[in-house]
């Protein structure tokens, strides 16, 4: 009668306060640059040390450069949290990956790859792209600095215990639909907001169907609809992708532990509070038109015209597209672009890697494009080079940088200028996100070459 | 954390919808790594040019609102789990913000730093948007203990939720920590009976 979310949930309950939240025990802890300081800080103030040091890992990710990581960070303000980070993992000896380490990366990336993230687990950051883990089997969620602190403490934490949503995606899908494009077909539908207040389990054939790297890019795209987190029930997948990764169980361990893992499934009577279904015959290479990630339509679809957006919304659409200097009920297709961004903890996977490489083989990056191409770690570099994807890249007039967040929030110096335009493989089309004044139409890993080559968006199953 | 009982006060209204944190404190200002001084880079890309010159359209720029309580469009805070959106909204001097929802992450960051956040019906809010677009010295009452919130203007009041322990925390200006490390035996008991 329990949902998988349930089964993690319940065995994680250390107590539960009368009449308020439950004192939820957290399993791993990964924390950056950007919002672990102040939770160090507090440590520091209160006396204490870290609880549980063996389940936390520091990573820097935000504000690391995409090149030259050999050299100290250029821009002071990016410098001194990195510094602070290396500082503060040190003096609290917990598992730190710094700027050039093998293991550095994205976290969200880095996590799972190396196994440190398994099904089952409880997992926190200070990002709400903590999602991502989702894919793997977990409950993981973004949480802010002072509960970052909590968990440093004590390694628990307090959490209202969220509702539940089950997505169900059955059917196959097209030709040049991939995980990116489900993803913002599913949030394009629910709204930014859609599922607040929800945990969220993706379901159905699609699901199964996925790579672990799809799985994560759909768990991670999760928050943009608003939900606490996405997760996936572990499969033969899940279990395949995790064999022999550096922290994964290993010999009488890993039997021990897969018996478990394979208990994680929602029961088939479980209730959710929400169902939803999908159908993969509407799924096409979605991109975004708008200033938040639900602002999303086919690539060949018309942006809506005033009259079909809610009265109360108006307002805010008319000024997100004044924004985007683009007109109700205009097509987008043909549009020239100014930039393109392969990476972050959405598409920096070695998949990703993969199809956007397939697609320019042989083809000649266009001219009045910059293109960023950023692994989410070291791993995936090394991966690139191993396969020679770098090396077609390369012919086609593309560089592989080094592994960073990068542009997807312009935290380091790949900033997007004013009133250009980007497609960009990340997670967020917000006002400035990409750099002050920058603008943001999200996409695919197909879709983002496809504007690669041509310098325009155009639909990648029709060139 | 600062204690939190009645509150009476003036409307900053922002009728947008969906404001995330990108806006309430673009990234390229999270590079501080304490948790004071952020009142100078709230919205701070609607608040000001390029060239650091206020927009006088922007609301915070208008000196003819002001007061603690932030009025704001449908599913403010959403995106980005950044602390810094609460601590900048604190720090310039709010203790409230009202919407018909909030994104889950910015609500417990509110929380945790003493800004009340207020879920309100879509009837209510719309109503109180009437009220401060009408006159903008209108004022709200907030009765934490209560749980109601008046607009003086209309008269109308509506009750709002909020968790018994949140509550008590800000009736008393507790936090949680203090609360989770009262709690250290029970955690160690539950990692050591714990099967995976």
């Amino acid at each position: 009668m329990k949902t998988l979310f349930d089964k993690i949930w319940d065995a994680h309950v250390v107590s539960q306060v009368p009449e308020g939240p439950t004192q939820l025990y957290i399993d791993h802890l990964y924390a950056h640059e950007v919002t672990s300081a102040q939770a160090f800080q507090g440590l520091r103030d209160r006396n204490l040390t870290v609880f549980r040091p063996q389940q936390v890992t520091c990573i820097p990710d935000h504000n690391v450069p995409s090149l030259h990581q050999d050299l100290p960070i250029a821009e002071e303000a990016s410098r001194i949290p990195v510094e602070t980070l290396d500082k503060n993992a040190k003096e609290f000896g917990v598992e730190y990956f710094p700027i050039g380490h093998k293991k550095n990366g994205i976290i969200h990336v880095v996590g799972p790859e190396n196994g440190i993230t398994q099904p089952g687990m409880t997992i926190v950051c200070g990002d709400s792209h903590t999602s991502t883990h989702g894919a793997m089997g977990c409950v993981a969620f973004g949480i802010g600095t002072s509960e970052v602190e909590m968990v440093l403490a004590t390694q628990c934490i307090f959490q209202s215990r969220p509702k539940t949503m089950r997505i169900t995606i059955d059917g196959e899908l097209k030709k040049g639909v991939c995980a990116k494009d489900v993803a913002l077909y599913i949030i394009a539908q629910m709204s930014t907001g859609g599922a607040t207040g929800y945990f969220v389990e993706y379901a159905g054939s699609v699901v199964r169907n996925l790579s672990m790297e799809g799985r994560l890019t759909l768990c991670n795209l999760s928050i943009e609809m608003g939900a606490r987190g996405g997760m996936i029930a572990p499969d033969q997948v899940t279990f395949d992708y995790l064999k022999g990764r550096e922290y994964a169980p290993k010999g009488e361990d890993w039997e021990r532990s897969l018996a478990y893992w394979k208990t994680l499934k929602s029961d088939e009577d479980a209730v959710f509070d929400k169902e939803i279904y999908f159908d993969a015959k509407d799924i096409n290479p979605c991109i975004t038109y708008g200033t938040n990630p639900g602002m999303g339509m086919a690539i060949d679809e018309s942006i809506p015209t005033l009259q079909e957006i809610d009265e109360s919304g108006k307002d805010s659409f008319v000024k997100s597209l004044k924004y985007m200097d683009f007109q109700p009920g205009e097509k987008l297709l043909g549009k020239q672009i100014d930039y393109v961004f392969m990476g972050s903890c959405t598409n920096g996977r070695i998949e990703d890697f993969r199809l956007f490489t397939e697609f320019v083989k042989g083809k000649k990056k266009a001219e009045n494009v910059v293109a960023w191409l950023v692994p989410g770690s070291w791993k995936v570099k090394q991966q690139i080079e191993e396969e020679g994807l770098d090396k077609i890249l390369s012919e086609a007039g593309f560089e592989v940088r080094e592994p960073s967040c990068s542009a997807c929030l312009a935290m380091n110096e790949d900033k997007v200028p004013a009133g250009k335009y980007a497609v960009s493989t990340s997670n967020r089309n917000f006002e400035g996100r990409q750099g002050p004044g920058s603008r943001t139409i999200l996409a695919g890993p197909l879709v983002a070459a496809a504007a690669a080559i041509y310098g325009k968006l155009v639909d990648p199953r029709n060139v | 954390m600062k204690q939190f009982i009645k509150l009476t006060s003036r409307i900053v209204p922002l009728p947008i919808e969906n404001v995330d944190t990108d806006q309430i404190i673009p990234a390229r200002f999270l590079k501080d790594t304490s948790k004071i001084g952020y009142k100078k880079y709230l919205f701070h890309d609607w608040r000001f040019e390029a060239d650091g010159k206020p927009k006088a359209d922007f609301v915070l720029n208008n000196p003819t609102y002001t007061g603690e309580v932030l009025l704001a469009g449908k599913n403010f805070g959403s995106g980005s789990s950044r602390e810094h959106a609460a601590w900048a909204i604190a720090d310039y001097g709010f203790r409230v913000v009202i919407s018909s929802y909030f994104a889950d992450i910015f609500k417990n960051n509110a929380m945790n730093n003493g800004v009340l956040p207020i879920v309100v019906s879509e009837a209510f809010l719309a109503e109180l948007f009437e009220s401060v677009g009408e006159d903008v010295s209108m004022t709200i009452s907030i009765d934490l203990p209560n749980q109601e919130v008046k607009n003086n203007s209309t008269g109308r009041s509506e009750s709002f939720e909020i968790n018994p322990y949140k509550k008590e925390c800000f009736l008393n200006g507790f936090d949680d920590i203090d609360y989770l490390l009262s709690k250290k035996d029970l955690i160690e008991e539950y990692e050591q009976k714990r099967e995976f």
